[in-house]
């Protein structure tokens, strides 16, 4: 059984290398993806016999395609296959590919087998179910059990994603810096969507997509192995790392979301959290800001806190100054004026939350959070109607609970005197 | 004698470990770890973070140069390592077998140490 497992985690991390040198060599998706299929059952025989390859990437590429040409050979002089035996001496023909697969090479490779998922034309969820599917090689069923879909519902979208990335026609050629990093923001921004799909997750839904969070962290730092020095890349990671060590302390009972202020905090990841502020530590040196790196900061900041009354306010208001500055959102703002209230009172925070209702006038936690300002501030008639602006446009149960927990306190609080 | 055994792995096989599997491993590393601890025989012991979250300072120049990531790009990464305090060479050798039927994969550099401050007095 330990075998198994071994053999089925280096598989999975040879994954993308192999799939995306296949897919250089063949320039076919599916070619690409048949022939790897065929190296792993290849893999599962020869291995356990002959014990595991230093290499299992190399390994992958070498038979996966030989595997793929001679099926091409098959088909055109419907010559037998060799026998297995003919490919179990591998050792010399493996480390000669394992040279070739110089550090650039792959990591283009690895890059363009990534940016293909993120074609614009294709919505999210199906960057995300392609992805998923391509790079990490989670079944279908796992995919379509996420996003509650049946599997052939699910089998289909994922065909015409990989019919409309065909057609795009990704250039094969190696990238020139722009457009290196033009594709490395395109994928960083595709594996925070999967990581998003994951953490967003609550109630029924979230057992089935905890894999989708675990697979973009594990992504990224392949990411950032092949990228070591782009400090965007070094603050997403340790933005998923902060945000999904809260994980085990997320959800209650029920599967709703708990409120980061009333998280039990001696369940966040610990590991994970010196990992993530690690990595803005890293990231910071570069002093070349971005939204990522800043957001990962204020993930920090919540992580460096062992109550929610020591979290350093000033920090993050500081910090969300920068972001707005960057990169100018409503939503931003109103984040902010979390901070606020809590540094200069909910007065100072109302002012700034104010002038934004216009453009977040659909947005749930607008008015949740104004209707807390005002009822701070003991206005209770207006923080009622704001409470039903936000019960209207809340996306779930816990949402609209959480705000009837407001109102009833407003009717504790002050429902006599606004009676009488 | 103190020894230093050194774990190598390849940490893209160990980040696809699954948890269950990951826990396994763990657990039973844990049992051996405080059998010899029982023994008087161990000293730290640390599991480090990915090589993504490592910075190198080259100090063969001056000043230094400060490098994002592992000191030496390799197939095997530099995982984590145990100090024991062992008779001789094939009692360290016997505890890194055990370790390794416990955690197969990879290697461990079974070596002596020259200075060794436990508590850093």
């Amino acid at each position: 059984m330990a075998e198994i497992a071994w053999i089925h985690a280096a598989l999975t991390s040879a994954r993308p290398q192999a799939i995306s040198a296949l897919l250089r060599y063949f320039r076919d998706l599916d070619v690409a993806e048949e022939a790897y299929q065929e190296a792993c059952l290849r893999a599962l025989k020869s291995w356990p016999q002959n014990g595991p390859p230093r290499d299992p990437a190399a390994w992958l590429i070498f038979v996966g395609r030989n595997v793929a040409l001679d099926q091409v050979r098959r088909q055109k002089k419907q010559t037998a296959l060799p026998e297995d035996d003919q490919l179990s001496d591998l050792d010399d023909a493996e480390s000669e590919v394992a040279e070739r697969l110089d550090g650039g090479h792959y990591r283009d490779d690895i890059l363009r087998l990534l940016f293909i998922c993120c074609h614009p034309d294709l919505p999210s969820t199906q960057q995300v179910a392609l992805a998923l599917r391509i790079v990490s090689g989670l079944t279908v069923k796992q995919i379509a059990r996420a996003f509650l879909v049946g599997e052939s519902a699910m089998e289909q979208r994922i065909t015409r994603a990989k019919a409309r990335v065909a057609a795009a026609n990704v250039p094969f050629e190696t990238p020139g810096p722009v457009e290196r990093a033009e594709r490395l923001a395109a994928v960083a921004a595709m594996l925070y969507l999967v990581f998003n799909e994951g953490y967003s997750a609550s109630g029924a839904e979230s057992d089935h997509r905890r894999p989708f969070s675990e697979e973009a962290i594990r992504l990224m730092r392949l990411l950032l192995r092949l990228f070591p020095t782009e400090p965007e890349i070094m603050g997403l990671l340790a933005l998923m790392l902060l945000q999904h060590a809260r994980a085990p302390a997320r959800l209650d009972a029920s599967g709703q979301i708990i409120l980061l202020e009333d998280q039990n905090r001696s369940l966040w990841d610990r590991e994970m959290i010196a990992e993530g502020l690690a990595l803005v530590d890293k990231a910071m040196r570069h002093r070349r800001p971005g939204p990522y790196q800043i957001q990962a900061a204020i993930a920090g900041v919540h992580a460096r806190a062992a109550r929610p009354d020591e979290t350093e306010w000033a920090q993050i208001d500081l910090l969300y100054a920068t972001l707005e500055h960057i990169q100018p959102s409503p939503v931003i703002t109103l984040n902010r004026a979390v901070a606020v209230a809590k540094l200069r009172g909910a007065e100072a925070a109302l002012a700034m939350v104010e002038p934004l209702e216009r453009q977040l006038s659909g947005y749930f936690y607008f008015f949740g959070f104004k209707g807390w300002l005002l009822m701070q501030l003991g206005r209770s008639r207006e923080a009622r109607a704001a409470f039903d602006r936000a019960i209207g446009l809340a996306g779930s149960a816990s949402e609209a609970a959480h705000i009837r927990q407001h109102i009833d306190r407003l009717m504790r609080e002050h429902g006599q005197a606004e009676a009488g | 004698m103190h020894y230093a055994i050194l774990c190598y792995h390849s940490e893209e096989v160990v980040m696809a470990w699954s948890k269950e599997q990951n826990d396994e491993v763990m657990g039973r590393l844990e049992k051996i770890r405080q059998r010899i601890a029982k023994e008087g025989k161990l000293g730290p012991v640390a599991r480090l973070l990915p090589t993504t979250a490592a910075t190198t300072l080259r100090k063969d120049r001056d000043p230094p140069l400060i490098l994002d990531g592992p000191f030496a790009e390799t197939k095997e990464q530099f995982l984590g390592f145990y100090i024991i305090d062992v008779a001789d060479l094939d009692e360290a050798l016997g505890i890194a077998r055990e370790l390794g039927e416990a955690n197969p994969g990879g290697a461990f550099e079974v070596r002596p140490l020259a200075v060794y401050y436990p508590a850093g007095v």
